[in-house]
């Protein structure tokens, strides 16, 4: 079952659900980016397919996949809501 | 005898048909090159509706206006100092929720804009429903549902675009509140852009982006706009012409 779990969206599996709740970004511009992407506070992720070398990893989010590398999605925060296979 | 031509600028996200509604609006009335100075395709065509003709401009995809890429900021300049009679957003039907960020960008940025709910055939077929009436009252512009692969919608679009352009539509586009701190800002640096720019840039949104922070459009503001003068199918670029 669903256990929450506070923690980066950089943490996630492939098949995590994931609601944000905070996205905390040094350098504003990239925070203005990540928010114009769809990665708002309160929002639902769908975590994807990893690169094979590990790196970005693909997020389906407001119904599009965007593809984050580690740096990027180790400033959203938010839980773990569900997984599905 | 000339008529006047209207600018139209066609804005939207990445994949949500805008060249496709490009296409079907200027047929082969059409030609490509570059932005002056930049890697961004820049394509521009003409269309006729009800004797009156229109120079339909398509920008770059993008989410928003603010994050500061080639692309955003060709859009962003293009709306900001251009000025187009008729702002025409392109949103995916299937994915409103992303598409409308830039939507109220625009608004923010212009009351001469009409949102043009594209991929409507989609959106039927995963059973979605869109209240195109209270969507328009709500963001106090004209909404027309299109499908522009299908070619349907485009007369009502048109329709609306010519209403537009020739000033027999009043919008009062949604104007977001933001939280007390900011619109205190807002209000204390209203009267000095106003002063500074005139009535002829949107007073609110460059208090709003002042307040950002947002220096790309500060290096835009200073020095004056690469305007493209159209002669014939050439373009120059007064800003390089200056420098040189």
């Amino acid at each position: 079952m669903a256990k929450a779990k506070h923690c980066r969206l950089s943490d996630t599996k492939p098949g995590d659900r994931f609601r944000i709740e905070k996205v905390d970004v040094p350098d504003p511009v990239l925070k203005r980016r990540l928010l114009d992407l769809g990665f708002v506070p309160g929002g639902e992720v769908k975590v994807g397919q990893r690169s094979p070398l590990g790196d970005p990893t693909a997020y389906r989010v407001c119904g599009t996949t965007i593809a984050l590398r580690k740096e990027e999605s180790d400033y959203i925060y938010g839980e773990t809501i569900d997984h599905d296979g | 005898m000339m008529d006047k031509t209207y600018t139209v600028a066609l804005m939207g996200n990445p994949n949500t048909g805008k060249s496709t509604l490009f296409n079907v609006l200027t047929g082969l009335r059409q030609h490509t090159g570059n932005w002056p100075g930049k890697t961004v395709t820049h394509a521009e065509g003409e269309c006729r509706h009800r004797g009156a003709l229109y120079r339909i401009v398509d920008l770059p995809g993008t989410y928003s206006l603010y994050s500061n890429s080639a692309d955003e900021e060709v859009a962003r300049d293009f709306l900001l100092f251009q000025r187009p009679d008729v702002t025409v957003v392109v949103v995916d039907a299937t994915a409103l929720e992303r598409n409308l960020n830039l939507a109220l960008q625009v608004l923010e940025m212009t009351d001469r804009a009409i949102v043009a709910i594209n991929l409507m055939d989609e959106a039927k077929k995963k059973g979605f429903h869109i209240n195109t009436k209270k969507l328009a009252a709500k963001l106090g512009v004209p909404v027309v549902p299109i499908s522009a692969r299908n070619r349907e919608g485009i007369d009502a679009l048109l329709d609306a675009v010519d209403a537009m352009a020739h000033g027999r539509i009043h919008t009062t586009p949604l104007s977001i509140r933001y939280s007390p701190e900011i619109e205190r800002g807002i209000a204390k640096l209203l009267p000095l852009v106003k002063e500074l720019m005139g009535d002829t840039h949107p007073a609110r949104w460059i208090a709003l982006r002042l307040l950002d922070g947002d220096a790309s459009l500060l290096q835009a503001l200073k020095q004056p706009p690469q305007r493209l003068i159209k002669e014939g199918n050439t373009y120059a670029c007064c800003g390089s012409v200056k420098s040189v």
